[in-house]
């Protein structure tokens, strides 16, 4: 029974933190390519004069969405058709079930390891969810009736099917090195240090596996250079074009939900997951006394050092605006300055002396918030490349695809098994 | 190979190993994009975007805003409703209706004179046309909005008080 529900809370934790990191994502997206533009992007939308350089955007977009009307067309497939959004959307969510986002909790004597499900087949489970992705985005483009949704299905569809062949022969390498389906023994496995000094992460093993992993997983969340189902200069915008209000919203979402869950899977198998390189779990815990005050004092002084470029800035700006946006930079600078205070009033409470439970926690939420740093970065990375690569012409998707992707993955997986007959 | 009529290298379909594989270009193009993005970061305020209600951009004396009726000394409305302009008009927008005039030595006076603004192009045909300078196009004025298509046909009395703001 507390087993069940340690799951639920895991569940409840896992969907939170898709779905507000999908915020800060969506977020990230307009803001980012803004600045790579040399826009400005959002910076309008505010609550009480309090702006978040535009995070309160997606709040906004989100009450936009769910009062719009949801124009359907006539002619549709109306079981489908509504289905279609759903399945995209848990899709994305259920791949994460397999993904350890840490080592464990130790509550008394039961360890409870932070992964929903520990499946002895996870990367078989990975890549069918993976493929089942498909069916909503066919099944949105058949549903609607309209052409060019159409042709956005069917060119999702071509993609999904060719890429998955390449993403499943990228991951083959690193189940014959770590000689496990099961993804929580992987992330341990790259725990491990190879010849001593390098850390036995999958890119490092399988730099390869790892460009045709991550080429794979672009394509597989048609992200750009292969966003050809939603190409708008051809096919407006693919196969959710006659959707609209919430259920766009819920392809928009499943997008980036895609994103967190990609960032996580290509962070797990290849980066180590909640792995600090040449940081084990035992030396964080034996350490902890040492390292919780020093992560304290860094977090002291990094908002300490925001609350006063804030309050200069207020200092600075006073009056530009002539409304409540005025008051921003100061109420900023009281959060920051409160934060620092919070942190300084916990010195109190003799963080050095920490107690052998306390450091198991503390090691734990250390190896969440790295793994959280990784997904997060790989997110940043897919938003990074959308606004620097042109898209692909549909016969060079394919031809990348099937001639090149396919061969160097069988390479790769020859070579890889060569050496390790060679070294065993 | 060279193909005629085309610089060295364009149409020559031949890669070489590096770009074939794409891999080191693309790096190079996210170099760029960071570039873009890091210089953003840190310098903000240089961006060439303008916050547009709070700045606005500085026009031309010669900008053509939205038109207005010029006035005698004695204050009634130049306009001797000799219908050049409406007859110039490309949008064909001003519509005049004229009537006789008090003093014989002018021979007539718009009695109503309405330009519906949403047809109008601003193109100023209606200023060059104008015998006696009585519309101009100079009050700047480039922010109109209203909230009913009715609004946006002014007449005379709206078109000789000219110191109203976008707001119709």
């Amino acid at each position: 029974m507390p087993l069940l529900w340690a799951s639920l809370a895991k569940i409840v934790f896992m969907v939170l933190m898709i779905l507000l990191l999908l915020v800060v994502l969506i977020w990230a997206e307009r803001k980012g390519s803004a600045f790579i533009q040399d826009r400005t992007g959002p910076n309008r939308a505010q609550i009480g004069g309090v702006r978040l350089a535009g995070l309160i955007h997606p709040i906004a977009d989100v009450f936009k969405l769910l009062f719009k009307e949801d124009v359907r067309p006539t002619n549709r497939h109306e079981a489908l058709y509504t289905l279609a959004p759903f399945i995209v959307m848990v899709v994305a969510l259920s791949t994460y079930a397999v993904i350890p986002f840490g080592d464990y909790i130790e509550i008394g004597a039961t360890r409870i390891p932070l992964v929903v499900a520990d499946l002895n087949v996870g990367i078989l489970y990975v890549l069918a969810i993976a493929s089942l992705g498909t069916y909503g985005v066919v099944m949105a483009g058949w549903a609607s009736n309209n052409k060019y949704s159409f042709l956005g299905g069917v060119r999702a569809g071509a993609q999904m099917v060719s890429y998955e062949i390449a993403m499943g022969l990228a991951i083959m390498g690193l189940v014959m090195i770590f000689s496990t389906l099961r993804v929580t023994e992987m992330v341990a496995g790259q725990g491990e240090l190879l010849w001593g000094f390098l850390p036995k992460w999958g890119v490092v093993v399988q730099p390869l596996g790892f460009l045709l992993f991550i080429t794979a997983v672009f394509a597989e969340t048609h992200r750009n250079p292969f966003d050809l189902p939603e190409g708008e200069s051809e096919i407006v915008a693919g196969f959710h074009l006659e959707y609209s209000s919430m259920k766009f919203a819920l392809f928009f979402m499943a997008e980036y939900a895609h994103l967190v869950v990609s960032g996580a899977l290509i962070a797990a198998l290849f980066f180590g997951g909640y792995q600090i390189p040449w940081l084990p779990r035992p030396l964080l815990q034996q350490h902890a006394g040492l390292i919780l005050p020093l992560v304290m004092g860094v977090t002291v002084l990094v908002s300490a050092r925001f609350a006063v470029l804030f309050f200069r800035r207020a200092r600075r700006e006073r009056g530009k605006f002539g409304d409540a946006r005025d008051r921003e930079p100061i109420l900023m600078g009281l959060n920051c300055a409160f934060a620092a205070l919070l942190v300084l009033l916990a010195f109190g409470l003799q963080p050095w002396r920490i107690g052998p439970s306390g450091a198991s926690l503390f090691a734990t939420l250390i190896q969440i918030g790295a793994f959280l740093t990784k997904v997060v970065f790989f997110a940043w990375l897919f938003i990074w490349v959308r606004w620097t690569l042109p898209r692909f012409r549909y016969d060079q998707l394919m031809a990348l695809g099937w001639k090149v992707m396919i061969p160097l993955g069988l390479a790769n997986l020859v070579v890889t098994a060569l050496v390790l007959a060679l070294i065993a | 190979m060279s193909f005629k009529g085309l610089p060295e290298g364009v149409g020559d379909r031949t890669q070489s190993f590096r770009d074939a594989g794409y891999f080191w270009e693309i790096l190079r193009g996210l170099g760029i994009t960071m570039k873009h993005l890091v210089r953003n970061l840190r310098h903000t305020d240089e961006m060439p975007t303008m916050q547009y209600p709070e700045e606005k951009r500085v026009y031309s004396e010669r900008f053509r805003g939205r038109h207005r009726l010029t006035q005698r000394e004695d204050g009634s409305v130049r306009c001797v409703a000799c219908q050049m302009c409406s007859t110039v008009c490309p949008a064909d927008c001003i519509e005049i209706e004229a009537a006789e005039h008090p003093d014989p030595s002018i021979e007539k006076y718009p009695e109503s004179f309405t330009i519906d603004l949403l047809r109008c192009v601003y193109c100023g045909l209606c200023e060059e046309a104008c015998p006696c300078d009585a519309i101009r196009m100079d009050t700047g004025i480039y922010e109109i909005a209203a909230d009913s298509r009715e609004k946006f046909v002014v007449d005379k009395d709206f078109l000789l008080n000219n110191d109203t703001d976008g707001t119709l």
